[in-house]
Parts: structure tokens; C-alpha cells; sequence
């Protein structure tokens, strides 16, 4: 028994020193690091007109990004969840893509496939549309990476509600209408808050793809994080704390605020438990054995 | 009609947002021709980077495996007082921007504070050297491993490890024999996240990298470094290599 | 091997799981833990195992005591109601597992799981993995698995929980041939009576982690020593009243209670088929209606409402009910021709009253 309670101490210990070390000691420093310059500091460094500029771009568009992924993740993963079609295996499969390619990568193929030597990118240009070193640049970057969120925070719960719940409301009379927004919405509303809102701080960060989309034209085009980057690359650390942790602290609220819509009655669980899980399609079956 | 309306807008999507650009770039890789990809994938410097890659990556995994496991464990199996913010701890890596991640380790490890004074005085180079990009990959990819184990320690519970320990098994054992074996899965999927998303990490490696030709320019800073030079060739053959590594690391799981 | 247990006890927080339980399993015995879930026997079954640790009392396995010996080292078989199968191996390894840690030969491993597979009739299944078997072969193998390094004794909780009702019915009739066989000492733990009268020599019943009685399936079905036991064990007809003048007078029915002083409250029990039933209006003393007939397959039970309003069950075979051409709703006659006074919890008779007590008399029409 004692041997025991030691191993699990060691494992205790092993496990919350690691994730401090990772994890806790460098939010420290940022925020150390705030702290030093204070609240004048802070306020200034925010609004001077390139960092209030970065920042209300970024804002706008991971705004955009989270509205349409919204609405058509919700459609994918109706789709992929409820009707039967040829290759929705295939449709499936490719929807983890975004995690699986670098973000970089992302901002390269979004480049060269808007860029002004193809064929889109020249028919784009004399109709007068900027896609690249524009908006449009870069909420068809923060869409790519962040296409997932939706999708797989919603097909499990989908899956999991039983269509009996709605087969229940027919029987009493309800039309497809009413039941979709009296049992079916409600039933799936937290894994669509937990995509939307993933989807959104997911979008605040992003820089890889970015950086390379959007031409990073100062008070134009600039987004929060090539902001920072910029900051950092030019010694200025004050400016690069300050709207990082404007940043952070949007993704905490935002994260809090999911924390509390989301809560069941009575059900603590940590937010990580419901981040978007692979569905049961995917899971190998002698990955948990077929239950009896 | 709906449900062909459905179906249809899905896979524009799909075809407008992924296939598109993935198939763009793969086909543009070789405008110039399979010689020009190979010359550009194997010059020292693009070598150098893919070498690089491997080898933080290979570190990060080995690292994310053994305390992952041990993370996903206590969060299951033990009751404490901060398990709840353990867990949530663990949580924030993924809404962190990687160049604000990037940008704490330089606060953290830069020359005027404790921890850069004293690794300084050792003589050991955290920032732009290796320890700050594995530290940067570490942090961006720590919660993968645990997010896949997590769920599947709940489902499997502690059964077969009792009766393990019934048949005479001792506690190394049953984590040799039984937990191991039972989680392989999660291991599979949580590597295969993990290698991903250490190979593609970007933000946070060019921040405390200091991108630094033959030195600690991974393949993805070589990327960018080609595209801010404006060798298009050289990027794309070096992103194409580079999605390919991930996607088969994908199709092994 | 005997099992001993002595004052028994396991607190969980402040939650009493298991309270001062003693009891004995003799060697060669196939005896049942019966309970509602919730009683506290998984806890016993576990703290004999050493899976659990106990907060008081001693347990000894072939007149050892085991208190301080680690699970792996009491040399118990233990089958788990989610039969708790090693899905990332075969049956063949599964069986094996036990035997590999103990470092046998692989020749004998192999002889040894070749035997059990037959003794379990799984022959060409032990290639196969878990996820691939029945419900009735899984059990069947997690079986086999805990017999494989010959315990001493084997410990089985809900055993055919996790089964349907002919497959479970199928491994009871299963159990009891290869107890027969190999005569290994065994306790299992159910909550279903019937299983545990069909299945067990003697059965321990247990209720909020106390031990409400032990004895042989007729014993506790006949003399239930408690009020609980007389309600889990079988159907009865249970009523309460108060002693006047050495009789129990609940509506219109007497129960003699010569010894018990007055103004005792009791509770009277009687079985279903103690309660006789005629169409004929004048053939027993008391009068009430017949409210409804349920077919059982081998009987019928017949309600009944008196005039008071008291409900009573009666039970009789099909030849029995033939005789009459019972209506629902029609006026019929009944007596009880045999009841027993339940012991109650809180109340204590004067020890002369006990013999009274435990053999009441049939009571004349």
C-alpha cells in the first residue's frame, strides 16, 4: 500500500513539475513581464495606430472565419454524420487534413494558387478582386486551418443523438421544424459552441499561413501575431508583451465563457475532454473491444 | 432535392477550401520539372533543415510519450486537490498563438533574467539553439498525446489490470502487459498528432530560433526563408516533402 | 481451501460499505452472495480478493490469514462481472496469462490451456481475440483464465450479469456441472435470487453491508430470519399489526400470538400459495374480491382486494385452478393457512416467545 501511494506520488509529481516547467513558466514570464512595464504601458502600446490597427483586423476577421465555418461545418458535419453518399469516407478522411499540413504550407498553396501568375489569380485581378495581400487572403487562411473545429466537435454529438429523441417528438406531433429547434439544436448546441469558439481563438493566433497570405502591409494587412513577430524582430519586447497578452487574455475569456455555456448540470468536465475527438467511425474496434 | 443541395455544397467546400490548393501546389512543385525538385530538395542547406527536423521531433515525441502517459494517467486514476487545473493547465497550449508561445520563451530564457543568467554561466545556449526549439515544438504539442490517452483510459477502466494483478501480475508488469498494450491506439494517434504538428510548428520555432542557415533553420524555416526569397521552386518542393512526411505519418496510424 | 472471514468491515469516506460480516465458505462449497446492488457483496467478494484493503476484521484462505498478503500472492482466481478480458490478446493468450507470470514451461502452458479449452468446450476458438466471442464465451473464457493456475479458491461477482436470459441460464446449468468436476471452493456474488437458490449450496444474504442470514436455499426461503430477507427472497404477503389479547388482528384476519405481550407491533408473512382461494362464497371464513389473473406459465397468481382493502397474492398450479371458473370481479372466500411473525429490526421478543415465533401454526378455517 505504501509503495503504491509513493509510486503515485512520484507519477503526481512527475507529471505536474513537467507541465509547470512547459507550460506554467513561461505564461509567467509574459505576464511578469506586463506587470514590469504596467498599465500605462499597456494601454499605450495597444492603441498606437499600427497595434490597434493589427489588432482590429484580426478581430474582424476571425470574426468572418468563425461565422462562415459555422455555418458550413455545421453542414459537413449534418452531412457526413446523417446521409449516406459515395466517398464520404474520402470527404471524412480529408477533413483532419488541416491538422496534418503545416500552416506554412497552408499560406504557400493559398499563395500560389491566388497568385498573379495563375490563371484564378489573373481573372481575379482584372475583376478587380484582392484575394491575396488582402482580407480575403487571409480569412481563406484562418478558414483552412481551422475547418476541423466545427466538423469534429459536432459529428460525435450527432452521432450520439439518438434519433429516437427526434422520432419522440414526431410522435407527439411536433413538425420537422419545431423538432429541429426544440430537440435537435439544443441537443447539439455545446459541440457547436465548443467548434465555434475553438474556432475563434484558433483563428486569433494563427501566423504561419499568414505571414505568407497576407503581405503584412503595416496598418493594412498586418495581423496581430506578424505584429508581434515584427515587435520581437525589432527589440521591442514591451510592445510584443502588451499585445500579446491583449491577445492571451481574449482567448482565456473566451475560453472561460465556452467553460461556462457549455457546462452540463452537475457534470464538471475539463474543457480538454470535449476538444474535438475523432469519431467512432474512426476508432479502431479492439481500440476499446466491443462492449456487451 | 435538400439532400442532393446538401451533399453538393459540402463537397464545393471541401473541393474549394482542401482539394484545390493541396492538388495546386503538388502539381506546381514540378513546373520546372522531377530534376529541379530533386536539385532543390537536395541542396545542403534543405538537407540540413530536414535533418534538423528529425531530429527535434524525434526528442519532442519521446519526451511527449513518456510524460503524456504518465500525465494522462494521474489525471484518470488519481483524485487531487489541483487536478482540476492540471487539466486545464494542459489545456492552454492550444490557444496560444505559436509566436506569443515562441515569444514567452524568449522572456523566459533571454540574457537578463534568472533562468537565461544561469544557463548562460553554465554555458549552455538555450535561446536560438536547439533547447529553445525543442522547448517551443514541446509546448505546441504537449497536450496531444494526453487529449488521445485521456478518453481512452476512461473507457477501458481498471478491470483487466485487476485481473491481471489476480493471475499474480506485479504493478510493472500490469503496466507492461495490460495498460501498455491496451492503449497502443492512443499512442498511434496521439504520435502521429504529435510528429505533425512538430514538423509543421512554425511560429514558435522561427521566433526562438533566431533561423539561422545550416544551423538551426529546420525545413519549414527553409520554406519560409525561400518564399521571403522569392524561390518559389525551392518552397514548394520543400512544403510538398514536408506534407508528404505528415501524411504518411497519418496513413501509417 | 475454506474461506474465513471474521467481523469484516470496509468504510469508503464516510460511507460504511461493508459492517462487521463473518461467515464461512467450506471447502468444495459453491456458495452465493445474494443481494440488491448497492449491499456491500462486490466489497466482500474484492476484500477477500485483496483488491480492496479492509478497514477492520481478518479473512483466512485455508486457515491463513491473508490480511497482509498482496492480491497477486493470495493465489485466488477471480472473474469479473464485465468479464475484464485482455482484448489486445487471444483466448489462448488470455488463458496463458496467469501461467507466464508464474514462469511455467511453455510445453505446460500449452497443455494446461489445452485442457481448459475443452474443459470450457472453446476448443478452436483460441486464435480468436475478445471482441470476436459471444457473451457466453467471453465469460466462458475470463473462466477458464482465473482457473488456469489452479487457485485455491475462486471468486466470481455477477458472473451472468452481463448475459441474456437463455445464455445465462445455459453457463448457471454450466457452473454447477464443472463446480461438480473440479469441486474448487467458490463464492459468487448475484443479485438475482432465483440464480443464487438454482446455483449455490448454501446463500449468504446480504443487505446495506450487513449479513442478514445464511443458510440453504430452502432454509432461507422458508425461515427468512429477517424482514428484509422474507421481501428479497420469493413473493410474500406482508402486513403489519398490533398484539391484543395474544392475537394479531389485522381487518378481519386473526394471527394468534399467544406469547407476545401486547401492543407489539409485528409484521405477518405468508407465501402467495399459503393463501387458498374458492369461487364458492362459504367454503373459507374470510370474504373478498378477486381483482386479477396472471398467467405465469407453470401457475397462476390471483389478487385479491378484502373488504378493507387489504391486497393479497395467492398462487396456485394450473391442475388447482381448473377445479374453479374464477371471474375477475366476482366474490370469493380465502384463508392463510400458514404464516410466520417476521423479526423486525428494533424490536426484541422475550427469548421464550422466539420457538413461538419460528414455528407458527396453521391457522383452521
Amino acid at each position: 500500500m505504501t509503495t503504491h501511494s509513493l509510486i503515485q506520488l512520484a507519477l503526481r509529481s512527475a507529471s505536474v513539475g513537467y507541465v509547470a516547467l512547459l507550460i506554467l513558466f513561461p505564461l509567467t514570464a509574459i505576464v511578469h513581464q506586463s506587470l514590469v512595464g504596467g498599465l500605462d504601458h499597456f494601454t499605450q502600446d495597444i492603441s498606437s495606430p499600427q497595434a490597434a490597427s493589427a489588432l482590429i483586423l484580426t478581430l474582424e476577421a476571425a470574426f468572418i472565419t468563425t461565422v462562415i465555418n459555422a455555418l458550413f461545418g455545421t453542414l459537413s458535419a449534418i452531412v457526413l454524420v446523417r446521409y449516406e453518399f459515395p466517398c464520404r469516407w474520402f470527404l471524412n478522411a480529408l477533413v483532419d487534413l488541416p491538422f496534418a499540413i503545416p500552416t506554412l504550407v497552408t499560406g504557400l498553396m493559398i499563395a500560389a494558387i491566388y497568385g498573379p501568375t495563375t490563371i484564378l489569380g489573373t481573372w481575379l485581378h482584372q475583376s478587380g478582386i484582392s484575394v491575396l495581400y488582402d482580407k480575403p487572403g487571409i480569412v481563406l487562411a484562418m478558414l483552412f486551418v481551422t475547418m476541423p473545429f466545427t466538423i469534429r466537435s459536432l459529428q460525435p454529438v450527432l452521432m450520439e443523438l439518438e434519433r429516437d429523441q427526434e422520432e419522440a417528438a414526431f410522435s407527439l406531433g411536433a413538425s420537422p421544424w419545431t423538432t429541429f429547434w426544440k430537440v435537435t439544436v439544443p441537443s447539439v448546441l455545446p459541440g457547436l459552441l465548443t467548434g465555434v469558439f475553438l474556432t475563434f481563438v484558433r483563428a486569433l493566433g494563427e501566423f504561419g499561413s499568414i505571414v505568407i497570405v497576407a503581405g503584412n502591409i503595416p496598418m493594412k494587412t498586418q495581423v496581430a501575431s506578424v505584429y508581434v513577430y515584427g515587435e520581437i524582430e525589432s527589440y521591442n519586447p514591451q510592445g510584443a508583451t502588451s499585445v500579446s497578452v491583449f491577445i492571451l487574455l481574449i482567448s482565456f475569456l473566451v475560453l472561460i465563457l465556452l467553460e461556462r455555456l457549455t457546462r452540463q448540470p452537475g457534470e464538471r468536465m475539463p474543457l480538454w475532454l470535449r476538444w474535438p475527438k475523432r469519431p467512432l467511425s474512426m476508432i479502431h474496434p479492439s481500440e476499446i473491444g466491443s462492449q456487451p | 432535392m435538400i439532400r442532393r443541395l446538401f451533399i453538393g455544397s459540402v463537397w464545393l467546400y471541401f473541393a474549394l477550401l482542401l482539394v484545390g490548393p493541396i492538388l495546386y501546389l503538388a502539381v506546381h512543385s514540378f513546373d520546372e520539372g522531377i530534376a529541379a525538385f530533386w536539385n532543390e530538395v537536395t541542396r545542403p542547406d534543405a538537407l540540413h533543415g530536414f535533418l534538423l527536423t528529425i531530429e527535434i521531433t524525434a526528442i519532442v515525441l519521446v519526451l511527449n510519450l513518456i510524460f503524456g502517459t504518465i500525465t494522462a494517467l494521474v489525471l484518470v486514476r488519481q483524485h487531487f486537490i489541483g487536478r482540476t487545473i492540471l487539466s486545464g493547465v494542459i489545456d492552454l497550449p492550444f490557444s496560444v498563438s505559436p509566436v506569443i508561445a515562441g515569444f514567452m520563451l524568449i522572456l523566459l530564457f533571454g540574457p537578463e533574467t534568472i533562468l537565461g543568467t544561469f544557463f548562460g554561466t553554465l554555458g549552455v545556449k538555450v535561446l536560438f539553439a536547439m533547447p529553445a526549439m525543442v522547448l517551443a515544438t514541446l509546448f505546441a504539442t504537449f497536450p496531444f498525446v494526453v487529449r488521445e490517452l485521456t478518453p481512452l483510459l476512461q473507457t477501458i477502466g481498471t478491470d483487466a489490470e485487476e485481473a491481471a494483478r489476480t493471475l499474480g501480475a506485479n504493478e510493472w508488469q500490469v503496466f507492461l502487459k495490460v495498460t501498455l498494450p491496451m492503449l497502443r491506439w492512443g499512442f498511434v494517434y496521439g504520435a502521429t498528432l504529435t510528429v505533425a504538428r512538430a514538423i509543421g510548428e512554425f511560429g514558435a520555432v522561427l521566433v526562438v530560433s533566431g533561423n539561422i542557415l545550416l544551423v538551426t533553420q529546420t525545413a519549414t524555416l527553409h520554406i519560409y526563408q525561400s518564399y521571403v526569397d522569392f524561390n518559389y521552386v525551392g518552397a514548394n518542393a520543400v512544403a510538398l516533402q514536408d506534407a508528404q512526411q505528415d501524411r504518411l505519418a497519418i496513413r501509417e496510424a | 481451501m475454506k474461506i474465513e472471514v471474521r467481523g469484516l468491515r470496509k468504510q469508503f469516506g464516510s460511507v460504511q460499505a461493508v459492517s462487521d460480516v463473518s461467515f464461512e465458505v467450506k471447502e468444495g462449497e459453491l456458495l452465493g452472495l445474494l443481494g440488491p446492488s448497492g449491499s456491500g457483496k462486490t466489497t466482500v467478494l474484492r476484500l477477500i480478493a485483496g483488491l480492496e484493503t479492509p478497514s477492520g476484521g481478518d479473512i483466512y484462505i485455508d486457515g491463513k490469514r491473508v490480511n497482509d498478503l498482496s492480491v497477486q500472492d493470495r493465489n485466488i482466481g477471480f472473474v469479473f462481472q464485465h468479464y475484464a478480458l485482455f482484448k489486445h490478446l487471444t483466448v489462448f493468450e488470455n488463458i496463458a496469462f496467469g501461467l507466464k507470470i508464474k514462469k511455467w514451461q511453455p510445453a505446460d502452458i500449452t497443455q494446461r490451456v489445452a485442457e481448459l479449452l475443452q474443459l470450457m468446450s472453446l476448443d478452436s476458438l483460441e486464435h480468436r481475440y475478445p471482441h470476436q466471442l459471444s457473451g457466453g464465451q467471453r465469460q466462458r473464457v475470463a473462466i477458464a483464465r482465473s482457473l488456469a493456475p489452479r487457485p485455491s479458491v475462486l471468486l466470481l461477482d455477477e458472473p451472468f450479469g452481463a448475459v441474456d436470459a437463455k445464455v445465462r441460464q445455459e453457463l448457471r446449468e454450466w457452473l454447477i456441472r464443472l463446480h461438480d468436476r473440479l469441486n474448487v471452493t467458490s463464492l459468487f456474488v448475484t443479485h438475482d435470487q432465483e440464480e443464487a437458490m438454482e446455483v449455490s449450496g448454501r446463500i449468504i444474504v446480504f443487505s446495506k453491508g450487513k449479513l442478514e442470514q445464511i443458510g440453504s436455499p430452502a432454509e432461507v426461503y422458508e425461515e427468512p430470519a429477517t424482514e428484509f430477507v422474507a421481501r428479497f427472497i420469493g413473493a410474500m404477503n406482508i402486513l403489519e399489526g398490533t398484539v391484543l389479547n395474544g392475537v394479531v388482528k389485522i381487518g378481519s384476519l386473526e394471527f394468534p400470538a399467544p406469547t407476545i405481550p401486547d401492543q407489539v407491533q409485528l409484521q405477518v408473512g405468508f407465501r402467495p400459495y399459503y393463501v387458498k382461494i374458492s369461487e364458492e362464497p362459504t367454503r373459507y371464513r374470510q370474504t373478498a374480491t378477486l381483482r386479477h389473473i396472471y398467467f405465469l406459465g407453470v401457475a397462476y397468481r390471483l389478487e385479491i382486494e378484502t373488504a378493507e382493502g387489504l391486497i393479497l397474492r395467492s398462487r396456485m398450479n394450473k391442475e388447482e385452478f381448473r377445479q374453479y371458473r374464477f371471474e375477475v370481479g366476482q366474490p370469493v372466500s380465502f384463508a392463510v393457512t400458514q404464516f410466520r411473525f417476521l423479526p423486525q429490526e428494533g424490536i426484541s421478543f422475550p427469548s421464550s416467545a422466539l420457538p413461538q415465533l419460528l414455528d407458527a401454526g396453521p391457522l383452521t378455517p
